[in-house]
């Protein structure tokens, strides 16, 4: 492509069929206490 | 959906339904603005040079075709966002309702969220241990995090809780994590290495420069506590391994919009991990943050970015967006689990959905003395997410922010699924210049630019 070029693929999309193990941390927890991100959390999922 | 915008000189689309994020030329992204959510025919662009536009319109339809751009949301179910009977798998230990600082923004009413000045008993940290143990089922990781008021002055409870936790965690089948939030005053040589050794997380509390952190961050004498706190923490920062997470946590206000200011201000201490927030206030105070103030904190944010980018030696907790690696869209589609995967312990063994509710009776969910966990507001939390709160179906950034607070919701708008409009368009902000700011480090910049 000489328009474009793509960054990042479908990820979100792909992660749907081995998504919710649970693992996770809530989101708030681990630096803001004030505000919800939850995008800059890490996934836990060993299988993923 | 396809959110286009433009941000440190980047052209940025994020496809909202499959995670995809695309850079593009200056035609191609007149050609996704002008589209809209209509792909069935290419935009007129009268100024542009019909061939090459005609060139990037099929680029974009090629994405299309391969579910990259303006893809249906189809392939989960939103009923999946309500987790069904969800493990409790998080604690918010309030082992202090006291706190050695009078800080003017607390949310928690200095230090004891109007519920009486207390230390929460060894015995009741260890009985909240076995609740979550009990309550978390399958879930192997199981989050804990001291707070308050300020947990040093509970150091008891704190080492008597890790200290019980440890011992019985493989029996358990469990993995605990513990996270220590602290203003730093009472920070000693043993508690940094005794912090530094059993800590996964430590969150230190400063807001930036010395003036903006001492005309808030005051002792109970009134007195500033910079210069108190920022030895202490840079001690504990130095020690401590490099494999283990920190934050140097700060809060800005309508004093500080020149926030960028105070971030820059740690990052010069040596500081690599640094997380600077938004207040927490209701409209009355006079600190809060307006309407009228988020053009300056875009600004902000956008000074940020370009600096770090320069400068590479931090990190800000909010610009941490991993595209590729990050949570499962399951997880995104839930919200922030307060309530249900999530709660806070006050020091009477109380429980409340987090610790913004905690004080608040009517959200009081029951004790971990007894097993009469509220199920009714359980429920009502984890039904919270970005389908059944309605500003969020038409959001670009859902599946990056979740929802948002509930508790910010509800302080703004009285309502937990009425999002609360500022700290959306402060969200809605940093992502923009956290995706920007990986197309830049990505080497993509140079498509944004006419050729």
């Amino acid at each position: 492509m000489t328009h474009i070029k793509t960054l990042n693929g479908a990820t979100l999309k792909e992660s749907a069929c081995k998504g919710g193990c649970g693992e996770c941390q809530t989101s708030c927890q681990s630096a803001c206490k004030t505000s919800c991100t939850v995008a800059n959390q890490k996934c836990e999922n060993k299988d993923r | 959906m396809v959110h286009a915008f433009s941000v440190l000189g980047c052209n940025i689309a994020v496809d909202v339904n499959s995670g995809a994020v695309h850079v593009l030329d200056p035609l191609s992204y007149a050609l996704v603005q002008a589209a809209g959510d209509d792909y069935s025919k290419m935009p007129v662009l009268p100024d542009a040079d019909q061939t090459e536009a005609a060139s990037a319109w099929q680029e974009l339809l090629e994405l299309k075709e391969a579910g990259l751009l303006d893809t249906p949301m189809d392939y989960v179910d939103p009923a999946d966002a309500v987790p069904k009977d969800a493990p409790v798998k998080a604690l918010c230990l309030h082992v202090a309702h006291d706190c050695n600082l009078r800080c003017k923004y607390c949310f928690a009413s200095t230090g004891d969220f109007g519920t009486g000045r207390k230390i929460m008993p060894p015995d009741t940290a260890k009985k909240a241990i076995d609740w979550v143990v009990r309550k978390s089922g399958k879930r192997h990781n199981i989050e804990v995090d001291f707070f308050g008021g300020e947990p040093l002055m509970a150091m008891d409870t704190v080492k008597a809780t890790v200290e019980y936790a440890r011992a019985h965690e493989a029996q358990w089948g469990k993995h605990f994590r513990f996270t220590m939030t602290t203003n730093g005053v009472l920070l000693s040589d043993e508690n940094i290495k005794y912090f530094n050794e059993n800590m996964d997380n430590c969150v230190l509390s400063l807001d930036g420069r010395k003036e903006i952190n001492d005309k808030n961050r005051l002792t109970v004498n009134g007195k500033g506590s910079y210069d108190v706190i920022v030895p202490k923490f840079l001690k504990l920062i130095q020690e401590r391994d490099k494999n283990k997470d920190y934050y140097v946590r700060g809060t800005f206000t309508r004093d500080n919009l020149d926030f960028s200011n105070d971030v820059i201000s740690i990052a010069d201490l040596g500081v690599d991990s640094i997380s600077v927030e938004p207040v927490t206030a209701d409209d009355s105070d006079p600190y809060s943050l307006r309407e009228q103030d988020l053009p300056q904190i875009f600004e902000e944010y956008e000074r940020l970015a370009k600096i770090m980018l320069k400068r590479k030696d931090f990190n800000f907790f909010h610009f941490n967006v991993d595209l590729s690696q990050g949570p499962c869209v399951i997880k995104r589609m839930r919200g922030c689990g307060a309530g249900c995967e999530y709660v806070a312990v006050t020091p009477d063994g109380d429980l409340y959905p987090c610790h913004q509710f905690v004080g608040k009776e009517e959200f009081k969910m029951g004790s971990i003395f007894e097993d009469d966990f509220n199920m009714e507001i359980a429920n009502t939390f984890a039904g919270l997410n970005i389908y059944t709160r309605e500003d969020c179906k038409t959001c670009w950034a859902r599946f990056y922010c979740s929802g948002g607070c509930s508790a910010a919701n509800l302080n703004a708008n009285g309502d937990m699924k009425k999002p609360y409009r500022i700290g959306c368009e402060m969200q809605r902000k940093r992502l923009e210049c956290a995706i920007a700011m990986k197309a830049i480090e990505a080497g993509a910049a140079e498509f944004s630019e006419d050729r």
